[in-house]
């Protein structure tokens, strides 16, 4: 066998169980989501699923680049984030289903999962709503002296909110170490974003001073790389970066979002999926380099779905939380 | 045994001995806002702060309320007891986002995994000649959402110990100072002392009507109680402090006892804490009480910029002694 040697593997001082990892974060992502779609569609789950499957890429290479104690704030497509992070999928599919054993006891459901032990401030269900949360989160880190780091996860939706742009000044005056990250996916819900986002999407950030760049989201080394980067330079002291992650979700805008083509065609999101794939092409380098071969690569996927599938029947089984429980956490 | 020692301060001096004290006793307390650092806010409520606690815990900020405020959500979840200040209260338009779907819901939707230990303060109240967007009373807004507390003090021993309250509290707790009576004298005891939240104060007791009211409007019903005591009306003059959480049990039994209430408040009548109050008193007290429960808040208008037509917008110690007479059959 050649597993002796592949284990230590190092490409770009990455050795190959941290790529290896994060297949399997990304993986993992993915397979979560399809079984929050069969969920969805066998109606088993409750309210909406907008799913991450496309992106996975964008969520595992920002994580990896991070701590445990290192915060994140997400969104409404948050699912691959909280996972990125390490959150553990039979609680989130727990949540996700309103059970009293989710991560916020069934009382916050898709849009906001929230984990202080995996340092998820939680997800947001108003577009560009937890920009000011995480600026704060970053403000603390920097009072303490705790040398955290933040990310803001928000989709290129959140450019049309004035909020943003308020936090990014005031991160760029008081130095915080908080990276904002725009997954740019191209449409804010049914709209591509040329049609609400004006001039240059990296100059808003360099017109506070941030340093501004853009990566392709569909591949996680290049993502990694540069949040490592920008990563360090925030802990550093160095102050708020601004990333754009280009990439695509490959479902609708939510589970239900079926007939889209009024505002993309088939050919483009087949293009996404056959040239374009995070996790396939990823795959594919890691066999060339040597990093896993394809039979290890594999294994993972079925270990993975075994996973989500065990997963997804203990929520299933879960108990709901009794209806007393509905006063309880209003106040602390 | 010996009367506590007490010295009189302005309603200014109270709440900034009061953050000056809990500064002293918690480095996570800090203040965030406008011109709130060298300037001490444009009212000079935090003058003297900067100099003591320095410009990392007295941090001026941009003209963002919303950015601010949103960054003093995410500082409490993460360690800090931010106290965030909204220099008008008509600029809370500009934070509701951050105050009432992210504050006021992250310790619920988070199953109560995350905290927000965050102090909004800001102002209320007309007849400064500030027009319609420097004059509103938009408590009853935030008293509506649940996961916030709202405090609306009255005197300077009330903002002080109601405040040192509300920046131990765990829960975000918007707290409105009537910016007509920052320069309002009172007596505040030398020792430390706090006021638990959701604990009425029976301002004036009395026996014939009930005068519920709050923060600008309790001066207002005690000069009112003043005037009836001359018409041998005894009007008993009740402060609930605080409008959520709310304590029924006081106003009622004071209801119960005299058999006829008001409820005068400085926010706008319609769908308003007044409507709440006077509903909370007909329901408590409906078999107590000899005339329905009477209701006095602002105009239904904007705020006007002339005086004379400022004036007659918010309740006056003449009209809420001319309602009370009227109340009580004595017109």
């Amino acid at each position: 066998m050649t597993m002796a040697t592949e284990a230590s593997k190092a490409i770009d001082g990455v050795k190959a169980e941290q790529w290896v990892r994060m297949y399997r974060r990304m993986v993992m992502i993915r397979e979560f989501e399809e079984n929050v779609n069969e969920l969805y569609t066998r109606a088993l789950m409750p309210g909406l699923a907008h799913l991450y499957i496309g992106e996975e890429a964008v969520a595992v290479g920002i994580c990896e680049a991070l701590q445990k104690t290192d915060y994140i704030t997400s969104t409404h497509r948050g699912h691959g984030h909280c996972l990125a992070k390490g959150a553990a999928p039979e609680r989130m599919f727990a949540e996700l289903l309103g059970k009293k054993s989710g991560y916020c006891k069934g009382k916050g459901g898709s849009m906001h999962i929230a984990d202080p032990a995996t340092g998820n401030l939680g997800a947001n269900a108003i577009v560009g709503g937890s920009a000011g949360i995480a600026t704060g989160a970053a403000f603390s880190s920097k009072r303490l002296g705790t040398g955290q780091v933040t990310v803001c996860f928000f989709g290129e939706g959140a450019l049309g909110q004035g909020v943003l742009y308020e936090v990014m000044n005031l991160a760029a005056l008081l130095k915080l170490p908080v990276i904002y990250v725009c997954e740019n996916n191209l449409y804010n819900e049914y709209t591509h974003y040329s049609e609400t986002t004006a001039g240059d999407i990296l100059s808003r950030g360099k017109a506070f001073g941030v340093p501004a760049e853009s990566v392709d989201g569909q591949d996680v080394r290049e993502v990694f790389a540069t949040a490592q980067r920008l990563v360090d330079r925030a802990r550093r002291g160095e102050g708020p970066a601004f990333l754009v992650c280009n990439t695509y979700r490959y479902h609708g805008h939510h589970v239900g979002d079926i007939n889209r083509e009024y505002y993309r065609s088939k050919q483009e999101e087949q293009e996404w999926k056959t040239k374009r794939d995070p996790i396939r092409n990823f795959a594919e380098w890691m066999s060339e380099q040597r990093v896993a071969d394809a039979p290890k690569l594999e294994a993972i996927q079925r270990e993975v779905r075994a996973e989500m599938k065990a997963a997804v029947e203990s929520a299933i089984a879960a108990p709901y939380p009794s209806p007393e429980e509905v006063t309880q956490d209003v106040y602390a | 045994m010996p009367e506590a020692a007490t010295r009189e301060l302005t309603f200014a001096q109270a709440v900034r001995e009061a953050l000056a004290e809990e500064m002293r006793r918690d480095k996570r307390v800090c203040i965030f806002g406008e011109d709130v650092a060298e300037a001490g806010t444009p009212f000079k409520v935090l003058s003297g702060l900067v100099e003591e606690f320095g410009r990392e815990r007295v941090l001026d900020t941009p003209i963002s309320e919303a950015g601010f405020c949103g960054m003093g959500v995410g500082a409490a979840m993460t360690g800090l007891r931010p106290v965030v200040d909204i220099m008008f209260g008509d600029f809370l338009t500009l934070t509701m986002d951050q105050l009432v779907n992210q504050a006021a819901k992250v310790h619920y939707m988070s199953g109560g995994t995350w905290k927000v230990p965050m102090v909004l303060r800001t102002t209320l109240g007309a007849t400064r000649r500030s027009a319609a967007q420097h004059s509103q009373s938009l408590h009853a807004w935030l008293s509506h959402v649940p996961g916030l507390k709202v405090a609306m003090p009255s005197t300077p021993y009330d903002a002080k110990g109601l405040l040192k309250t509300a920046i131990r509290d765990d829960n975000p707790v918007v707290f409105f100072e009537d910016k007509m009576m920052y320069k309002m004298k009172g007596p505040v005891p030398e020792a430390e002392y706090t006021i638990p939240l959701g604990v009425a104060d029976v301002k004036r007791a009395g026996e014939d009507i009930t005068l519920v009211a709050v923060s600008s409007m309790v001066q207002v019903a005690l000069g009112a109680a003043e005037l009836l005591e001359h018409i041998g009306v005894s009007a008993e003059v009740i402060d609930p402090r605080t409008t959520w959480p709310f304590d029924e049990k006081t106003l009622v039994e004071s209801a119960k006892k005299t058999s006829r209430a008001m409820v005068i408040d400085e926010g706008y009548g319609r769908y308003g804490v007044t409507g709440e109050i006077a509903s909370v008193i007909a329901e408590g007290a409906f078999y107590s009480l000899e005339a329905p429960v009477k209701r006095m808040g602002a105009m239904h208008v904007p705020i006007p910029f002339s005086p004379p037509l400022e004036d007659v917008t918010v309740p006056t110690e003449q009209t809420v002694f001319e309602a009370a007479r009227a109340l009580c059959g004595k017109a």
